[in-house]
């Protein structure tokens, strides 16, 4: 491992690596038993109450004109046949009706109750994380050095958008967050978690009671469970492209440092732009 | 078996997408979902929940209420929505109008006392436009009126020993049908006393439909609508809970639904 042209940097502390590994679990966790608890109503609405007639989104089981059943998925009144994954899909080799498959949800059977112990549970762990996350990278200044964007970032914001989809960065030259992985990162962490919480306790009838402004923040209780169709899917997305630039931007290197700590760059780790 | 490994290795794939290494833990298949110490392990977080609700969210605080426009223009209902799922006798009632109906109070109180509906109708009423959450996720927006629960527990007078209030209906589930097990559902006294927790002999103006739980059913504004019992037959004081139904202080709570039902 004496590699001349090759030094170590120890990147993630033990309280980074630890969040993030937590939160790892809790978010795997925490979309496969909400969609669970989605499953019990299949349908979104916005404003106070649900109205029946209006949702903006709903999966269901329907008939074909030959009477066989399908799995219709309604979006803005448009609808998608989507039998096999939405609305209709097998479970122990039969077929069901239910909105998302089985093998999506915690557990796999239909069963709200279940369902709430799981997300309630790790909503805690999530939210506790989350906090100790946020108060340890502000105390040391993780957040404004690492994860801020820098002025002059902005300025070659092209010619690395450009690097990335074309899948020409450069792997291990430092270990300097570039200005994509900045912004990503700040809009799920200070934008997505927190609607997270703050939706999911719009959810309290309790939580209502003492803070009613979250029902105006969100526009009602009904939008406050229609919103994670956006965020949730939003983190997502963020968690796949998230996966697939550490796959390929040296995946042993990049995992290493996220359980170790430690980070391998060239020596001579040129800033400039060639 | 064949099946379940196939099950299981699609669960593994899609978790360790998700979640990389979570993967193990999550793809399980379902054995530790289904594991009773483990799932009872997760559930202690109800009582996190409920200690922090109590200590951090001041108790008074009352659910929004809503304008008399803003009432939904259809109120789902949930669980027995009409004869068939209660006793022919409480059929009976509901044909006489429910003139020979009684709510009967009793258990740990000083002076156990039975209320027929025209009793409970005078006595001073509140009338609240609220929210209904359902435990499902859909919500509807009614109007009730009905005197609060505490001006009923006030009358009879609670002993000192007196813990929790467990509400007693008159209908059968369809798995219950043995008719030794009716719906009930227990709240505690802060939520008893709460100004908001009413019995509620009307909605939207007219008196209790029957799918809403004809003729007098509460309302507890601060919780999920399963703790909402509808058809009361009986109101019992009581300090503890292991006695009743399966003894997890309710019909909801003995199919695995939390007690504290706030969010």
């Amino acid at each position: 491992m004496a590699d001349e042209r090759r030094r170590w940097i120890y990147r993630y502390s033990a309280v980074l690596r630890g969040t993030h590994w937590v939160n790892v679990l809790c978010l795997a966790i925490l979309v496969m038993s909400g969609l669970q608890i989605f499953n019990a109503h299949p349908a979104l609405y916005w404003g106070e109450d649900s109205d029946v007639e209006q949702p903006i989104l709903s999966i269901a089981t329907s008939f074909t004109a030959e009477g066989r059943p399908i799995g219709v998925t309604r979006l803005f009144g448009m609808s998608f046949d989507t039998t096999g994954v939405l609305g209709r899909s097998r479970f122990n080799d039969r077929p069901v009706q239910r909105a998302f498959p089985a093998w999506s949800t915690i557990p796999s059977a239909q069963d709200l109750a279940t369902g709430r112990v799981w997300h309630l549970f790790f909503a805690w762990i999530f939210t506790i994380n989350g906090t100790l996350y946020l108060v340890y990278s502000i105390v040391t200044r993780h957040i404004s050095s690492a994860l801020l964007p820098r002025r002059e970032q902005w300025k070659h914001i092209g010619s690395t958008v450009r690097e990335h989809l074309l899948l020409t960065f450069r792997k291990g030259v430092d270990a300097d967050y570039n200005i994509i992985q900045r912004v990503s990162y700040v809009v799920v962490i200070l934008v997505l978690a927190p609607l997270m919480v703050l939706t999911g306790l719009t959810m309290s009838p309790a939580v209502d009671a003492a803070a009613p402004w979250l029902l105006d923040v969100f526009g009602g209780r009904q939008s406050a469970r229609t919103l994670p169709l956006v965020t949730t899917w939003l983190l997502v997305l963020f968690v796949f492209v998230h996966v697939a630039m550490v796959l390929l931007s040296g995946v042993l290197n990049n995992i290493r440092s996220m359980i170790t700590g430690w980070y391998s760059v060239a020596r001579e780790a040129g800033h400039g732009q060639p | 078996m064949a099946n379940r490994s196939r099950l299981c290795s699609r669960r593994r794939f899609v978790a360790a997408s998700l979640a990389g290494t979570a993967g193990v833990v999550l793809g399980g298949c379902d054995w530790l979902p289904a594991a009773p110490t483990f799932r009872e392990f997760l559930a202690g977080a109800e009582g996190v929940t409920q200690r922090v609700h109590r200590a951090l969210l001041w108790r008074g605080a009352l659910a929004r209420e809503y304008r008399a426009e803003d009432i939904s223009s259809t109120f789902r209902a949930n669980g027995s929505q009409d004869a068939s799922s209660l006793p022919p006798e409480y059929s009976e009632l509901a044909r006489g109008g429910f003139a020979d109906w009684r709510l009967v109070v009793g258990g740990l109180v000083m002076r156990p006392t039975s209320f027929p509906l025209a009793d409970l109708r005078a006595l001073p009423a509140r009338t609240q436009i609220t929210r209904h959450d359902c435990v499902e996720g859909w919500s509807c927006i009614g109007g009730w009126t009905g005197p609060q629960l505490s001006a009923v527990l006030d009358r009879v007078g609670l002993r000192p020993e007196a813990r929790f209030i467990v509400f007693h209906c008159a209908d059968e589930l369809p798995r219950y049908r043995d008719g030794a097990t009716r719906f009930y559902e227990s709240i505690d006294l802060i939520d008893a006393f709460h100004p908001q927790t009413i019995l509620a002999h009307e909605m939207n103006g007219a008196p209790l439909p029957f799918a809403h739980g004809a003729p007098l059913r509460v309302r507890v504004e601060r919780q999920l609508g399963y703790k909402m019992a509808k058809f009361l037959t009986r109101i019992e004081v009581v300090d503890h809970l292991d006695h009743i139904g399966r003894g997890n202080g309710g019909t909801w709570e003995d199919d695995g639904y939390e007690w504290y039902a706030g969010i």
